[in-house]
């Protein structure tokens, strides 16, 4: 046994902006409120883990906009970015460029610096390894409002220690071409409140660009354009949502439902956008425009089994 | 009984019990949602009752609309799922510091204080829906007399176990949250506890809360 092998650690110089762990998310706790969670984008998250040899439901870390920078100690471990990320490796004094979804070995004293998301949001870390974090209710996803998750339901802080356990000692050198396509047209379905709602105002809904508000994060989208009247009433009797579903609020804005989201809602819900959409969708960022488009179920169920083919192509890729 | 089932997107059954808020219909929500819980469906990975909706959220890699609306439809419902549940006590403390609507309550209602407490102890509170945030019980009905708008402006931050009350019913912040709803008191006990993995949550669908005002001495001595 070495003597070392509890001594790899990450230390947090910056912790970024929105840096948690999260993991496939939380199932079957929407009763008492517990949101589904998760690494936001699903496709980038699995490839992380894949890129590492890691089980697919392993812990990464996410981060948004600008991610952070951490010091390395320990053996030598291979790691990878997944996302539209710029990253860079300063090893002695010395800054070295990577690309992401290709494994990179670290070494002792190295510093990952995670600089920005390219016009996205989210990107992730994977390691050949596993990051120490706690667990609860069947998942580490961190849920920064009800506290539960890794590292106690809190962001990463500055200067906190992260351990790592099981790292790999076959240093992986998988990777994979792949460019994250962007989306401005966001399909969905019509939601059980569509006849809310004027037909002139869903023509403005379908036919007007909505703007992409700073108010945005992993709970929700929240978007800006022309006020999409009600004719019926602005609220409900609150009832269960999932992610995706598009609230139109009383100010008349909408409001689309991200991984941790409330579980209950009053607004009424105009559509819902389509599971295979939901990834590129949470990866706008702020300031840019999107539009929304309807199509129906068996459309929706067709274009979700593409997505899922996809993925498993680009998976079975990776070398 | 379900009287629509509806998809809610691609990955959703929303299942229509009426427009009515009342027990009964509630009752019958629930019901379902214990039933489904053992059923063991393929691919369900989320059940949300509500007032008069159940929203089931499933895995489209492993079920579809079509598939799982069929078996909801079919499902054999199983009785005396309804003993489950538990009569529950919560202590308030009404104090000036923790009631921070008390006042506005007494303007809009045209009640005094001492009466407001007064029909607000004296009934029990059947727990509709938990949720929106973690443990966050539905409560009501309400005595009509008390029957209170929300705040105009909802507060940025309403204390952690604050006790509100709006319209028909009342509820408990189980973490601190914005939110609308007139406070009129605090209680020490926590209702959600995320340090356990087992049942985090005191209150649960079908359960009936009953009230109690403690003073401030007490409320000092249960919360240390």
């Amino acid at each position: 046994m070495k003597k070392n092998m509890n001594k790899n650690y990450f230390e947090v110089l910056r912790p970024g902006i929105n840096s948690t762990f999260q993991d496939n998310g939380r199932n079957n706790f929407y009763h008492i409120g517990i949101p589904f969670s998760g690494a936001m984008d699903n496709r980038n998250f699995l490839l992380a883990n894949t890129i590492s040899n890691n089980g697919i439901n392993n812990p990464v870390l996410e981060f948004a906009y600008q991610g952070p920078k951490l010091k390395y100690i320990g053996e030598k471990i291979s790691i990878n970015v997944t996302g539209d990320v710029n990253f860079k490796i300063i090893r002695k004094n010395k800054n070295l460029e990577f690309s992401c979804y290709e494994n990179i070995v670290l070494e002792n004293n190295d510093c990952l610096d995670i600089l920005s998301t390219n016009r996205s949001v989210y990107g992730y870390l994977s390691i050949g390894g596993t990051f120490e974090v706690d667990y609860y209710l069947n998942s580490c996803s961190t849920n920064t409002k009800a506290k539960i998750g890794a590292n106690k339901g809190e962001k990463l802080e500055k200067g906190q220690i992260i351990k790592l356990k099981n790292i790999k000692k076959i240093l992986s050198k998988n990777k994979i071409e792949y460019l994250n396509s962007k989306i401005e047209n966001i399909r969905i379905i019509k939601g059980p409140h569509f006849d809310y709602f004027s037909k002139d105002a869903i023509n403005l809904f379908f036919g007007s660009e909505f703007n992409v508000t700073k108010l945005s994060d992993r709970m929700g989208m929240r978007l800006k354009g022309p006020k999409i009247s009600n004719i019926k009433n602005t609220n409900i009797k609150s009832e269960g949502l999932v992610k995706g579903v598009i609230q139109i609020t009383a100010d008349g804005d909408p409001i689309i439902m991200l991984s941790d989201h409330g579980t209950i809602g009053g607004y009424p819900k105009i559509g819902v956008v389509i599971s295979a959409d939901y990834d590129k969708l949470v990866q706008i960022p702020p300031g840019s425009k999107i539009k929304f488009k309807e199509i129906n179920l068996k459309d929706a169920e067709t274009i979700f089994k593409l997505y899922v083919m996809e993925t498993q192509n680009l998976i079975s890729n990776i070398k | 009984m379900i009287k629509n089932i509806s998809n809610l997107g691609d990955a959703a059954l929303y299942c229509d019990f009426g427009s009515e808020v009342n027990k009964q219909i509630n009752r019958n929500v629930i019901n379902y949602f214990n039933n489904l819980r053992d059923s063991n469906f393929l691919g369900i990975t989320n059940i949300t009752p509500s007032y008069n909706k159940l929203v089931i959220s499933f895995d489209l890699k492993i079920t579809s609309f079509n598939k799982l609306k069929k078996k909801v439809e079919n499902l054999e419902l199983k009785k005396n799922k309804n003993q489950n549940y538990n009569l529950i006590e919560i202590p308030v403390c009404c104090a000036e510091e923790f009631a921070l609507d008390i006042k506005r309550l007494q303007k809009l209602l045209k009640i005094n204080e001492a009466k407001i407490y007064e029909t607000f102890f004296s009934k029990n509170y059947y727990c509709y829906m938990t949720g929106f945030i973690a443990g966050m019980p539905f409560l009501g009905d309400m005595d009509k007399s008390l029957f209170a708008k929300r705040l105009e402006t909802p507060r940025v931050k309403v204390p952690k176990n604050s006790i509100g009350i709006t319209e028909q019913f009342c509820n408990i912040y189980t973490f601190e949250s914005p939110g609308g709803w007139n406070i009129i008191g605090k209680t020490p006990i926590d209702i959600f506890n995320n340090k356990k993995n087992v049942e985090p949550n005191l209150i649960n669908p079908g359960d009936t809360i009953s009230f109690y005002p403690i003073s401030k001495l007490e409320y000092e001595k249960k919360y240390e």
